[in-house]
């Protein structure tokens, strides 16, 4: 068997056991600690030992979508950073990047997702999604056509969806800050 | 099977005439540990001890290849069963061992086609063994098919280095294949770069827009995305997708037919919905052979240290001829499993965690600004975001003794550190 031990001797020899926390433990700690979110963003930890499922809150001071507040789930499995987080709208809202579903659309939590990422750039993704929803890459296609061909139309839709209002059938969550 | 008459019986005149070619005399460039003759040998076939982790398309060539070296005390592992799309490939297991678990017919294979050889099955998975268990092994191959499993022996044999014992280090011989492309790789944990370490170098597995799955689908992989993606959540709920489950498979088949006839998609089919859901990437016998050649030759050089061995990363493209390259994939600092630093903290019993923090913020070699504490679960003092920073902040007034065993580990991340420090607390 060979010597690896002597390989090691130029290390420094007080390297020590580390703790049995999984690297997705220590990285989620890290992203969340060094968090930079504007005013606009605001993580809550239902069950705060739990740094591995919890609620951000988007509530843009501009745009079309201001004046709301939108709630999205994080679950982070036990292979982050290989794998995105999981993020779901838990409302049901009028854009066109979101279905009905609370699915997003947005590029980096999916096919764009690399480790080299972090949560902090998903919350700023995310929030981006509300200051410029984005039409060529719809999720609620209504939605998306309506936002490039009858934009006052959408604006209006929005600022009734927001209220709580129904259109064309679907109930849209009530959404507006209290 | 090696009987009363001991294993040495079943090794006949001639038996080991090519190896023991490489095993009788050292060469010019032979390290100065080579032990020629009897000594290596010896170390070889009756004390080495080696685990195959998988015994899949790779973990058969690796046991096979491994038997025929001369390795005699083999154990294996699998979580798996047989299954008859295995047949064409994993040439240890026959059409009666479909449902069978894969570990205990390879091992059944081998041990009646090599004599003398004892393999030693475990139907489970790696993460039900501790670390009593991977210490007794002098090396370990893995041939698997997923990141997180990797991910987690890599993570395990380098949290089982401890320098009082030289026997805890445990080199990691790691394949992986993916159609004509593989790659083999040495890992001595601590000492070189790691699985971790190379995480960003990973190929993210196929994704498409979600928004090109739910609005414009292309490809019969676009529909089947789609089923699984949006349409088995709307319509379960909570209900969980189990890809092993052909009730769901032919569930996700029927809904993906649909939507490919819908929109004029041809090449929705049972085996490449099952194939997408489950990301299946075709295995190609050959580049299991030559992967797991790849890899039982390291094992054979650093259990018998007879040439240099590989320093750390073997890939192999085999899509257009066959190229290879080797190269030394570095150590990262900020690795989060072998990477970053440890630091032995003796402390009074009446610090508190604040005097701890301000402590850590004053060294100077470390150059620390705002930590945060956790250890193992429990989270000690997190500077952001807000409303944990207000849950821990009253454990800043606490005694470290009160949150802590002596001996404890405590995680310690900052913006400041590119890397994670692990503070090893005694009480003074």
């Amino acid at each position: 068997m060979i010597k690896i031990w002597s390989m090691k001797k130029n290390e420094d020899a007080a390297a020590k056991k580390k703790p049995k926390v999984s690297a997705a433990q220590i990285r989620v700690q890290k992203d969340l600690t060094e968090l930079d979110l504007p005013a606009t963003m605001q993580t809550n930890f239902p069950d705060p030992a739990d740094l591995l499922n919890f609620i951000l809150t988007i509530t843009p001071d501009e745009g079309m979508y201001k004046g709301g507040a939108f709630v999205f789930s994080f679950a982070i499995n036990s292979n982050y950073p290989h794998d995105p987080p999981k993020v779901k709208c838990t409302q049901t809202i009028y854009h066109p990047n979101v279905d009905l579903e609370g699915n997003v659309c947005l590029n980096i939590l999916r096919e764009d997702w690399k480790p080299v990422l972090n949560l902090n750039s998903v919350m700023v993704g995310l929030q981006y999604l509300f200051l410029e929803p984005n039409a060529d890459d719809p999720l609620n296609k209504e939605a998306a056509v309506e936002m490039s061909k009858a934009r006052d139309q959408f604006l209006s839709n929005v600022k009734s969806s927001m209220r709580g209002a129904n259109i064309k059938g679907v109930q849209y969550a009530n959404v507006l800050v209290r | 099977m090696a009987g009363s008459n001991g294993i040495a019986s079943q090794d006949w005149a001639g038996r080991y005439d090519h190896i023991d070619q490489i095993l009788n005399t050292p060469g010019p460039r032979t390290s100065p540990a080579f032990m020629a003759g009897d000594g290596v040998k010896d170390f070889l076939r009756n004390q080495a001890k080696i685990l195959v982790i998988g015994a899949g398309g790779l973990g058969c060539e690796i046991l096979a290849n491994l038997a025929l070296t001369g390795f005699k005390d083999i154990h294996v592992i699998d979580m798996d069963t047989i299954d008859i799309s295995n047949l064409n490939r994993q040439f240890l297991f026959r059409p009666k061992d479909v449902g069978q678990p894969k570990a205990t017919v390879a091992a059944e294979f081998i041990m009646k086609r090599v004599p003398g050889i004892k393999v030693t099955p475990y139907f489970g998975k790696i993460q039900d063994k501790d670390d009593e268990y991977y210490m007794q092994f002098n090396l370990v191959i893995c041939g698997l098919d997923s990141v997180e499993a990797r991910r987690w022996i890599n993570a395990t044999l380098v949290n089982l280095v401890d320098p009082e014992n030289l026997e805890s280090l445990k080199p990691l011989i790691d394949g992986g294949t993916e159609g004509f492309k593989g790659q083999a790789r040495v890992i001595l944990p601590t000492i070189t770069s790691c699985y971790e370490c190379s995480l960003d170098m990973l190929n993210k597995p196929t994704a498409f827009p979600i928004c090109t799955i739910a609005n414009t689908p292309r490809l019969p992989e676009h529909c089947i995305e789609w089923a699984s993606v949006l349409e088995w959540p709307r319509v379960h709920r909570d209900k969980k997708m189990d890809t092993d489950d052909p009730d769901h498979i032919n569930w996700l088949y029927t809904v993906a037919s649909a939507r490919a006839r819908e929109f004029k998609i041809e090449g929705v089919t049972w085996s490449l919905t099952q194939g997408v859901v489950k990301n299946i990437i075709p295995a190609i016998a050959s580049t299991n052979a030559i992967i797991a050649a790849a890899c039982c030759n390291e094992a054979f050089k650093i259990a018998t240290s007879s040439a240099a061995f590989l320093n750390n990363y073997f890939m192999l493209i085999g899509t257009e001829g066959v190229y290879s390259y080797t190269f030394e994939h570095e150590k990262r600092d900020d690795c989060p499993v072998c990477g970053g630093e440890s630091l032995e903290m003796s402390i009074g019993p009446e610090i508190t965690v604040e005097e701890l923090i301000d402590m850590l913020t004053e060294k100077q070699d470390i150059q620390i600004k705002k930590p945060s504490l956790s250890s193992g679960s429990i989270q000690i003092y997190l500077q952001a975001p807000p409303q944990l920073e207000a849950i821990t902040r009253p454990n800043l007034q606490k005694k470290v003794s009160e949150l802590l065993p002596t001996g404890g580990e405590v995680t310690v991340t900052a913006s400041t550190l590119p890397f994670n420090l692990s503070l090893n607390i005694t009480y003074k």
